[in-house]
């Protein structure tokens, strides 16, 4: 029993997977219709609810697998907001994977799947961890983005984040395995130590090594400019599939990408925070400009991320607490922001089907502007502007670069933000000053929930009962990194 | 009423969004409830303020009705008036019910989403003046772009997309760069917490350039300042009127405002070593748009850079670092943003009749609507400066403030004074005098009862600015003293500590 008991912290992975392993044993013994998939969509979001109840209760934090697998502050922090983002987007599939006639009962299935590595990605304090946890997650996911088979765009999307994401874990390896050269250690921890002594940073396996595991996961986070992929995979994957693409594996990603740099390479620290500046540079800059001249609001949103990652990776060049304190506050808000952004984009419907063309927005407002309005609050949101929560997720950012002294990527960062105004205000105009268009179908309930949600979330972040627990929260999970 | 008190600022603050609440749970057709609601919102807010002039303490320089409370960590949400900011409130207050009045008729289509918006921006905008938290200041001041991007945008004339864009772009960019100074006065000071950073003041000299700058990039633009006061013009010509009457009476408010609760006590050094710059962009400003102004065919337009060039006073004034020049400056802005509001109210009467801002289409006006010359007249000699009305006791304080500075820069700004007439003559004898020949004024009726009603309470305080200032200058003495007194210790205290680096 004892004996057991040390694997408690990995409790909520076993939820997970051995819930996704149930399901799919119930699943092939149902009627393969939309009711059968629903119900275990449902049964997935309950696995969902109990990971996460197991996440909040776990013990205190411990290392196991001689700390491959890292159970602390951080990656609960970090689970939470995978299952958040998971959760929300599994509640986005019901009607309208329904409505495309591609609900299959091993959707949630592999969502699930993907979480569990997500959650492993979260945990990871080993290169073989890491890479586990990533591709369990990926090969989830390549799956999931072309699961309407007979539709081209959507094959072609999965075909592309395959091919992409094989060429990213390829590269990775390849880090990987040059610092196992280096180090002659796969651990987290034995690499800082190999790379502590000075010198290190002229070490050509390290440097190269950590060079190439960085472009590995700049690839998952989708950073300038390793983000080609994005916005077919985006506009060619089912919105809710994009939905979930948006928000949790970046969550996952992005706590990959500070686990790695802060405890595997604090003793490079120099040369690794120049490649995060330049990506975060890059990202922003690519991103906001990018988006100026989608006229497709799912390759609007796609620009978007790729900008908010540049965001998420400013207060990560820091590298402070302060910094992955600002990480985790940044992609806290941005799931919720995206997340309700994706619920107005799914409620984008006529009878001829969902519409994803910006103009059809035209005029929203008089149509419906209870969804105008959540849609422009998201769109202010993203856009940074202040009480709503997108201020708060900058403030935190760009507060790290400040106190590290990286002053002008804040600056670069903060212009960029205004050139991203422009695109965000773009959707807002439409919806606002133009004419009205024909007026989309009534606003189905999970829509409405994820959205009505994510809005008052989105609004009310700036009362101290919301903010306070969540940058509290943030910070001692970043304190927990080690 | 004690309980009252010592919440008063933010029940004013919140009190038009809770009206703004109360309008969203109307349905969309009850049009003239929405009008009601907000126009009953606005009255009593301005009532209620009216309390925080009354229990004011003039001979307190700091500040007044402090409320406290947790928010994010050193973050607080700290509100508070001084005789700086006070006045401020008691202005916005005072213009939204006159706005909203102005908008009864002329604004037929989404009533309910405008009267919610107007409720929205006057919140924020009252916090602007009542913040004591940097963060909080920031979150109200930024947070109107919102509210007035909207107003432009879907109840704007036909450029109305353009204008919203550029006011919100040129406004958000000046914007984030103050954020980041902001961030790094709290990085440096440990605290948000504005009487703390006043009264510390005097942050490293080698930030406070910098620093001065990012603030100055907000405030210039808010203000607006030559060259960046492009967005100004196109966002007054397009927004509705009282957009317009708002923009310039009190948004405008907020950059110079700024430039006293922060530039001058939390960089002093910096602002002495920048004044020059303020200084020549001032005198260009009011020497240049009051040129430009004169070639204006759109009555809008015309004030518009009016405003620029009144503005110019207000920054120079505040640059003299003298009490006369901050309290004129400070007695500019409440009189501009009286008369400038006025003026925009009175194009809006007749924008109402004829829709057109063309100066060529009037002519003659006189002869049908004398209730309406005299008021234009009235509001017309205060733009100009004449003594006896508000506008003259700005002007005359803040150029007196900078005849003891610079002989120089005060003759280039008062030659602005009579360019001031020019414009603002010439279109009053373009609109109003002359023959009424066009045709289509010949049915134009002269102002409504509403009409009156918004324009008389405009006249009677232009007028009693004018011969007795003392309400409005007590009121300010004293905050400004201590700014002056601390702003001269600071600007010591480092040179004489630079004198004594280089003796060793």
């Amino acid at each position: 029993m004892a004996a057991l008991e040390a694997y408690a912290p990995l409790i909520p992975e076993i939820i997970l997977v051995i819930g996704a392993l149930a399901l799919l044993i119930y699943g092939v013994y149902r009627p393969d219709n939309d009711r059968e998939a629903a119900g275990v969509t449902w049964l997935a979001l309950a696995v969902m609810v109990v990971a996460g109840y197991a996440v909040v209760e776990a013990g205190p934090s411990s290392r196991l697998f001689e700390g491959a697998f890292v159970d602390d502050g951080f990656a609960r922090f970090v689970k939470l907001m995978i299952l958040a983002g998971a959760g929300g987007a599994l509640l986005l599939c019901f009607d309208e994977m329904r409505d495309l006639r591609a609900f299959k009962f091993e959707l949630p299935i592999l969502l699930l799947l993907a979480t569990a590595g997500m959650f492993v990605m979260a945990s990871a304090g080993d290169l073989m961890s890491l890479y586990l946890g990533l591709e369990l997650q990926s090969l989830a996911l390549y799956v999931v983005a072309a699961i309407r088979r007979d539709d081209a765009k959507s094959s072609e999307a999965g075909l592309k984040y395959f091919v992409l994401g094989a060429l990213s874990s390829g590269m990775l390896l390849y880090g990987a395995s040059l610092l196992y050269g280096f180090a002659g250690t796969t651990s987290f921890a034995g690499i800082a130590a190999a790379a502590a002594g000075a010198g290190a940073g002229q070490n050509l396996l390290l440097v190269f090594g950590l060079v190439f595991l960085i472009v590995g996961i700049a690839f998952k986070v989708s950073a300038v400019p390793f983000h080609m992929w994005t916005p077919d995979v985006y506009e060619g994957a089912p919105t809710p599939i994009t939905a979930f693409l948006a928000a949790a594996p970046k969550v996952a990603a992005m706590a990959l990408f500070v686990r790695v740099v802060t405890t595997a390479m604090p003793g490079v620290k120099p040369q690794w925070q120049q490649i995060v500046v330049f990506l975060a540079i890059a990202s922003m800059v690519v991103g906001a400009l990018g988006a100026i001249g989608q006229t497709n609001i799912k390759r609007l949103m796609a620009y978007s991320s790729i900008a908010n990652m540049g965001y998420a990776l400013v207060p990560l060049a820091a590298g402070s607490p302060d910094g992955v304190q600002g990480v985790l506050i940044y992609m806290a808000i941005y799931i919720v922001m995206t997340l309700g952004a994706f619920a107005c984009i799914l409620s984008m419907r006529r009878e001829s089907g969902p519409v994803e063309d910006i103009s059809e927005l035209a005029g929203l407002s008089r149509n419906n502007l209870g969804m105008a309005f959540a849609l422009a609050m998201f769109m202010f949101s993203l856009a940074g502007i202040p009480p709503l929560a997108g201020f708060f997720a900058k403030w935190f950012a760009f507060l790290a670069a400040i106190n590290a002294g990286l002053y002008w990527l804040a600056v670069i960062g903060v212009v960029a933000s205004v050139i991203g105004a422009y695109y965000y205000l773009r959707v807002v105009k439409i919806m606002f000053f133009d004419e009205a268009a024909a007026p989309f179908l009534g606003i189905r309930a999970k829509e409405g929930l994820v959205m009505v949600v994510s809005l008052l979330l989105v609004l009310g972040f700036v009362a101290p009962f919301i903010a306070s627990p969540v940058v509290e929260a943030a910070d001692v999970a970043a304190r927990s990194l080690k | 009423m004690n309980l009252a008190v010592s919440n008063i600022l933010s029940l004013v603050t919140f009190l038009p969004a809770l009206g703004a609440l109360g309008i969203a749970t109307l349905n969309r057709e009850s049009k003239g409830n929405a009008r009601w609601i907000a126009l009953w919102t606005t009255l009593i807010t301005f009532a209620v303020s009216l309390l925080i002039w009354i229990n004011f303490d003039k001979s307190n320089p700091g500040f007044q009705f402090v409320e406290e409370a947790a928010w994010l960590g050193p973050i607080k949400y700290k509100m508070g008036v001084d005789g700086i900011s006070m006045l401020f409130v008691i202005l916005t207050t005072f213009l939204m019910p006159l706005c909203v009045l102005a908008s009864w008729e002329s604004i037929e289509e989404r009533v309910k989403e405008y009267m919610i918006a107007f409720l929205l921006l006057e919140t924020l905008m009252i916090g602007v003046f009542c913040a004591l938290d940097v963060v909080l200041f920031y979150l109200f001041f930024e947070g109107g772009l919102i509210p007035m991007f909207i107003i432009i945008g879907v109840w704007g004339g036909k450029r109305r997309v353009y204008a919203s864009f550029k006011f919100f772009l040129y406004t958000l960019l000046g914007s984030v760069l103050m954020l980041l100074a902001m961030m790094a006065i709290y990085l440096h000071a440990g605290t948000t917490d504005i009487p703390t950073l006043i009264d510390k003041g005097n942050l490293p000299v080698a930030w406070q350039t910098w620093l001065w700058l990012a603030f100055f990039a907000s405030f210039a633009v808010k203000m607006p300042m030559w060259p960046v006061h492009t967005w100004l013009p196109d966002a007054h010509v397009e927004a509705p009127t009282a957009g317009s009457v708002v923009l310039a009476a009190v948004l405008l408010k907020m950059g110079g405002y700024g430039f006293l609760r922060f530039s001058l006590p939390m960089f002093p050094v910096a602002s002495v070593e920048l004044a020059p710059l303020v200084f020549t962009l001032s005198v260009v400003a009011i020497v240049y748009t009051s040129l430009v102004a004169l070639a204006q065919e759109d009555v809008k337009k015309l004030i518009a850079y009016s405003s620029v060039a009144h503005m110019g006073y207000v920054t120079l004034g505040i640059f003299t670092f003298n009490q006369q020049g901050i309290d004129g400056a400070i007695f500019q802005m409440l009189s501009h943003g009286i008369v400038s509001a006025a003026l925009f109210l009175c194009v809006g009467v007749v924008y109402d009749r004829m829709h057109t801002r063309d100066i060529a289409a009037y002519g003659g006006l006189a002869e049908r609507m004398p209730i309406y010359a005299a008021c234009f007249m009235v509001f017309t000699m205060a733009n100009v400066g004449l003594p006896g009305t508000s506008g003259f006791v700005g002007e005359f304080l803040t150029l007196l403030g900078a005849f003891k500075v610079n002989t120089w820069v005060a003759l280039f700004a008062t030659t602005g004074v009579v360019l001031s007439a020019v414009y603002a003559l010439w279109l009053y004898r373009r609109m109003i005098f002359g023959v009424l020949d066009k045709p289509s004024l010949k049915a134009i009726t002269d102002m409504g009862p509403r009409e009156i009603a918004i324009m008389a309470p405009l006249v009677v305080l232009t007028l009693l600015l004018g011969f007795y200032p003392a309400p409005i200058l007590d009121v300010t003495a004293q905050s400004v003293k201590k700014l002056v007194t601390q702003h001269e210790m600071a600007v010591k205290a480092t040179r004489s500590a630079a004198v004594a680096g280089q003796r060793n």
